[in-house]
């Protein structure tokens, strides 16, 4: 039972590639987490949301606390309680770019201390905060009820099989856990076998690596649903439609040897070994006075911003490297291209770029092609993207519920490495397991109990 | 009643507003309350010599139930104080587990614990002590309302009353087994309470039937407790009662010893002569306390089982011994024992034995523990299917105290689970109900963080006083205490040292990160290894090395007990708040109690019949009823906006 009236937050736009989406959020807390992540353009951070009256809209950027990157701009509009659709206080975040970009904008709105709201969430706190009238309570009531259904079924299904038997086992080792430290509790005089504090917290750390690999396979999990994003860069001329077009099987993108030839990003859906994969191909990276191919050449940069994995080109007959493109935080492959060329600067190239993963080709020869498909599926299948677990999480609501549970269980390993009691460790363990538990629905107080009693003989 | 010549014998013998049944553990602390509330009480026990009797082990508190010892004493009931008057040890348990799980512990003088309360009893005010049996009580119904007009006794004595208390224990319908020997009989030997259940059953109760047992009492000098590993008390006693400043006792020591092989085979051997074997016993048994004979079933891979051996009182030889309950037959029972280290020639006083009593089921009560069917008529302890002597007091002074409250036309006392175990336990019970003898045990609360036994007093104490139960003088005392608490936590705030040189020498020595630049002395408290004594030199020393005086506070020991708790825990506790708000605001959704659950199409089934079988008093209550979804607890929602409008 979870009536908890924390804060929510949700896309509140049907899912769709492209176009604008909204976020919104509802609750004590919306006002403060909006503040701590709207941004003026440079960064400045300024309290801009707290000052803004009630039922105002302004313009600014979406920035990541933690990595300090804008992730989007966008309008923010304020609306105080009551006079809004939840009687709470509302933000909504107008967002301009794509999908992917509202999930990271969401998924920091959670970081932020939001929680992920239920279907039909808001219109539920709308009628339990009075602002629905009866007439239309009912009917909506009957609506967010087949919805929670429908979703419960939904989660329950997607749960099945290997996932759900995978958190039940690591509840199942939680519970036990618990149940080791409350016999203790409860009944101090008894002596047993008692399983050392050691093996517990070894326990417990097990438990807490396996939820940390489900927790990061979400992203794996998001890949195989929306795709792998994979944005080819690189200066003008380099290659780079011409990889686009090896990679996707035919002419896609036009080639030529004017620099400059693609002014926009090219998208092509490709497969390789059934990873669905969104190939992007770019406008040269360079200082240009066309607007055209400015307006190109900064898609460029956001693109590889959205990028899971970035691939940058070089023509193996320039000296140059773009030191911007190497410092990015994400998977990159190099492609030193055009090594048909004799005169080349390879050599040189080879050894300035020894700390990265680099493939050396020529296109119009064929030459390694066959490698840049085996460098993508390694990265997908190694931990460099996703995580090997057996499973994947793909729903936004398992995922915080893992999180929340595993800051919890840090917590309590923590806590017991600075020696704090028992009390405060078995504390924020029920909180791990609880939360866990919100998962498959199950009631972890009567399973202690029960653990208890058929692990432990105890008696008068 | 019917004389010897065939006619009905009937007299009325008394008048009273309160007639409590039973003067058990829940009923001495029920009638106590109802006298002191004012109301005038009698209290019916089968036998005098028997009020208050420890059936089972002469020990209360242990875990979870100290705390509820400390909580009765918090709210004004009595049996902290006697427990104080007659320990003859007394242990903190968990000492090192944290201060939310310490539990109180004593070792009672049985007879002793008797006499004073019974005395306790004699001397109160408006309370009147009777013998005998209370086979009937009657009611008459008003304009749909039934409620409880006369009690009668065996000899057909009616009293005329207001209002009932039920605390029967293990006294109604009782039978004592021990193997093939069964008959009818309360709890040591006393007489059962048979017609009782008739009455109750008729009045439309749904009785359930459980069971417990107790070992047997064997004499101290025929134990061998040379190869026994002692078990004494505390070296520094802590009161069971916030009133009671110092205590010295005399401690008597417990003995611990081990079932063997040996033990196993001879009950193995025998298990088929075991009444819960072959189907002799049909109440359901506790599970946390099962017998010999069910640990070595059930436990088959455990060639060993801890035996205590307990003093019974200082003035007797008897000695309980607990971990050897048992239904097998007294000749069994001799052999197994025997092959105990240390009973090897012990003699018998008490066999064990296993006794199956009539309880009812606790969701036909209010929160009040009154009942719904029967307006006035209340049930306290074993008979709501709790087990223990500690249960069985919280209840019978919530009971009592509620009962009093409505003859004076008061509102009622419920006390929540966010504010004592009391009120985890009664919703527990009347809420969940519960199919074996319900133990408290601290994992039943969530919010055992703030439900610990140092601050029952902060907790109840002022709902004590409200009600009654709690004088002017101890309310002030109370009030002083928590003052200086609060004082003496906004100087540590404000209060701030520099890195001085001895604070620094002294920092390493006790083994802590010297300062770095200045902090309070708040903060250094909560650091784990910094105790209050600590803080108070390190103050001492900073203002030296300043070249300024020191004056030390003297602070009460509860005080600075406080002190330390509220600031190490700060974060935990505020959590722990916080998740009580949110517990509150569906606890104050008040359920109205006309609501015809039927009526309410939004709702399943079975949260229909659940519903209507427990009548939660809020929207929090309904949604710990097993079998209630949230989706079922939306449709309660929007049918209590339908209806204010
Ligand atoms: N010799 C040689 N030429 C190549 C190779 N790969 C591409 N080219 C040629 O280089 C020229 C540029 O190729 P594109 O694929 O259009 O280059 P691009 O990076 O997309 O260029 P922009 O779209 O202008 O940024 C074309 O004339 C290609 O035929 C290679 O491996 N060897
Ligand atoms: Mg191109």
């Amino acid at each position: 039972m979870n009536y908890v009236e924390d804060t929510i937050a949700a896309i509140s736009t049907p899912p769709g590639r492209g176009g604008i989406g909204i976020i919104r959020i509802s609750g004590k807390e919306s006002i403060a987490i909006a503040n701590k992540i709207f941004c003026m353009a440079n960064g400045r951070l300024g309290d801009f949301v707290l000052k803004m009256p009630s039922h105002t809209i302004k313009y600014g950027f979406i920035r990541d606390l933690e990595s300090g990157e804008i992730l989007d701009e966008c309008m923010l509009t304020r609306m105080d309680a009551p006079n809004t659709y939840t009687r709470e206080d509302i933000i909504e975040i107008n967002c301009h770019g794509s999908y992917a970009v509202l999930r990271r904008v969401l998924e920091l709105v959670f970081r932020m201390g939001a929680r992920c709201a239920e279907p039909g969430e808001f219109t539920k706190r709308a009628f339990l905060n009075g602002r629905i009238d009866l007439s239309e309570a009912e009917a909506v009531i009957d609506l967010i009820n087949s919805h929670t259904e429908e979703a419960r079924k939904a989660a329950i299904e997607q749960l099945g099989g290997r996932l759900s038997k995978q958190i039940e086992r690591i509840r199942q080792g939680l519970v036990s856990v618990l149940a080791e430290i409350e016999v203790n509790i409860d009944y101090p005089e008894y002596e047993s076998e008692l399983v050392t504090a050691d093996v517990t917290m070894k326990t417990l750390n097990n438990v807490i690596n396996e939820l940390e690999e489900l927790s990061k396979s979400y992203r794996q999990g998001r890949l195989i649903r929306e795709g792998l994003k994979i944005t080819i860069a690189g200066k003008p001329n380099v290659g780079k439609s011409s990889l686009m077009n090896a990679l996707a099987g035919y002419n896609r993108a036009i080639v030529s040897n004017i620099p400059g030839t693609t002014r926009d990003t090219i998208e092509e859906y490709i497969e390789i070994d059934g990873i669905p994969v969104i190939l992007t191909d770019t406008a040269g990276i360079r200082e240009t006075e066309d607007v055209i191919e400015q307006i190109g050449v900064k898609k460029a940069e956001e693109k590889i911003q959205e990028a899971d994995i970035v691939i940058y080109m070089i023509d193996s007959t320039e000296p140059d490297i773009d030191e911007k493109i190497l410092s990015i935080n994400k998977p990159l492959i190099v492609v030193l291209n055009k090594i048909d060329i004799e005169e080349n600067y390879l050599e040189d190239l080879v050894k300035k770029l020894r700390d990265y993963d680099v493939i050396e080709t020529s296109l119009t020869e064929d030459i390694g092609i066959k490698e840049v498909f085996g460098r993508i599926k390694k990265y997908f299948s190694e931990e460099k993207i996703g995580i090997n677990t057996e499973n994947i999480i793909t729903n936004v609501r398992h995922k915080n519920l893992i999180d929340k549970s595993l800051a919890s269980l840090k917590k309590a390993v923590e806590n017991y490495n600075t020696g704090m009691p028992l009390d405060i460790i078995a504390f924020d363990i029920w909180n791990g397991v609880n939360t866990l538990g919100e998962i498959t629905g199950a009631s972890v107080n009567e399973e202690v109990l029960d653990n208890i009693f058929s692990r432990f003989c105890l008696g008068k | 009643m019917v004389n010897r010549k065939g006619t009905k014998l009937r007299f009325i013998a008394g008048e009273y507003d309160v007639a409590v049944i039973g003067a058990g553990h829940a009923g001495c602390e029920a009638a106590l309350a109802c006298a002191k509330l004012g109301v005038k009480t009698v209290i019916f026990a089968m036998n005098l010599d028997s009020i208050a009797n420890m059936a089972c082990n002469p020990s209360i508190g242990g875990s979870a139930k100290g705390q509820l010892v400390r909580e009765i004493d918090a709210l004004g009931g009595a049996m902290a104080k006697i427990v104080d008057k007659t320990a003859i040890q007394i242990r903190m348990l968990n000492k090192g587990k944290g201060p939310a799980v310490q539990s109180l512990r004593a070792q009672i003088d049985r007879r002793k614990y008797q006499q004073e309360m019974k005395h306790v009893l004699e001397l109160t005010e408006n309370l009147d002590l009777k013998q005998a049996e209370i086979v009937d009580i009657e009611t008459v119904e008003e304009d749909g309302i039934r409620r409880v007009t006369h009690v009668v006794t065996h000899t057909g004595a009616v009293y005329k009353c207001k209002a009932a208390i039920v605390c029967t224990g293990t006294f109604l319908n009782g039978r004592i087994i021990i193997g093939d020997v069964s008959y009818q009989s309360g709890p040591d030997g006393l007489f059962p309470s048979i017609r009782l259940s008739d009455t109750l059953r008729n009045l439309g109760f749904e009785l359930i039937r459980l069971k417990t047992g107790t070992p047997a009492r064997v004499n101290r000098r025929s134990i061998d407790f040379s190869n026994m590993v002692p078990q004494p008390g505390d070296d520094e006693v802590v009161p069971f009662s916030f009133e009671t400043e110092v205590l010295e006792i005399e401690q008597v020591p417990c003995w611990l010893t081990h079932t063997n092989i040996k033990t196993k085979e001879i009950i193995l051997k025998n298990i088929h002569r075991s009444p819960m074997y072959n189907g002799t016993i049909e109440g359901v048994g506790p599970r946390y306390c099962p017998s010999l004979e069910d640990k070595m079933v059930r436990f088959s891979d455990k060639d060993r089982h801890q035996v205590f051996v307990e003093p019974m009182g200082a003035n007797t030889e008897e000695m309980y011994l607990q971990g050897m309950s048992s239904s097998l037959p007294e000749d069994v029972q001799m052999e197994f024992m025997r092959s105990v280290e240390g009973l090897e020639n012990v003699s018998v006083m008490r066999p064990a034995y296993a006794i199956e009593y009539d309880a009812i089921d606790a969701r036909v009560l209010k929160l009040t523990l009154e009942s719904r069917i029967v307006d006035g008529l209340y049930f306290a302890g074993q008979i709501n299917g709790s087990s223990g002597y500690e249960e069985a007091a919280a209840q019978g002074l919530v009971a009592g105290i509620n009962c009093a409250l409505k003859l004076l036309g008061k509102e009622p006392l419920i006390i929540d689970r966010s504010e004592a175990y009391i009120g985890v336990l009664i919703d527990d019970l009347v809420t969940r109900g519960t199919r074996e003898p319900y133990r408290m045990m601290t994992s039943a609360s969530e919010y055992r963080l703030l439900l610990r036994q140092d601050n029952a007093d902060e907790r109840l104490t002022e709902k004590g006083y409200k009600v009654g139960l709690i004088s002017e003088e101890r309310y002030a005392k109370f009030k002083e205490k928590y003052r200086l608490v609060k004082e003496e936590l906004e100087r540590l705030s404000k209060t701030h040292v520099s890195p001085t040189p001895s604070v620094i020498e002294y920092m390493e020595k006790i083994g802590s990160t010297p300062l770095k630049s200045g902090a309070s002395l708040e903060e250094l408290l909560r650091r784990p290894e910094v105790e209050y004594e600590d803080v108070l030199k390190i103050e001492e020393l900073n203002l030296k090395d300043k070249g300024l005086d020191y004056v030390r506070r003297t602070l009460p020991k509860s005080v600075i007990e406080q002190v330390c708790i509220n600031v190490k825990y700060s974060g935990y506790i505020k959590l722990q708040l916080q998740q009580v708000e949110q517990f509150r605001k569906l606890e104050k959704k008040l359920l109205p109690e006309d609501i015809d659950y039927n009526e309410i199409s939004n709702l399943s089934l079975e949260a229909r019949e659940k519903l209507s079988k427990v009548r939660p008093a809020s929207i929090g209550q309904a949604s710990r009823i097993l079998g209630v979804s949230p989706a079922d607890i939306t449709a309660l929602y929007i049918y209590l906006t339908k209806r204010k409008e």
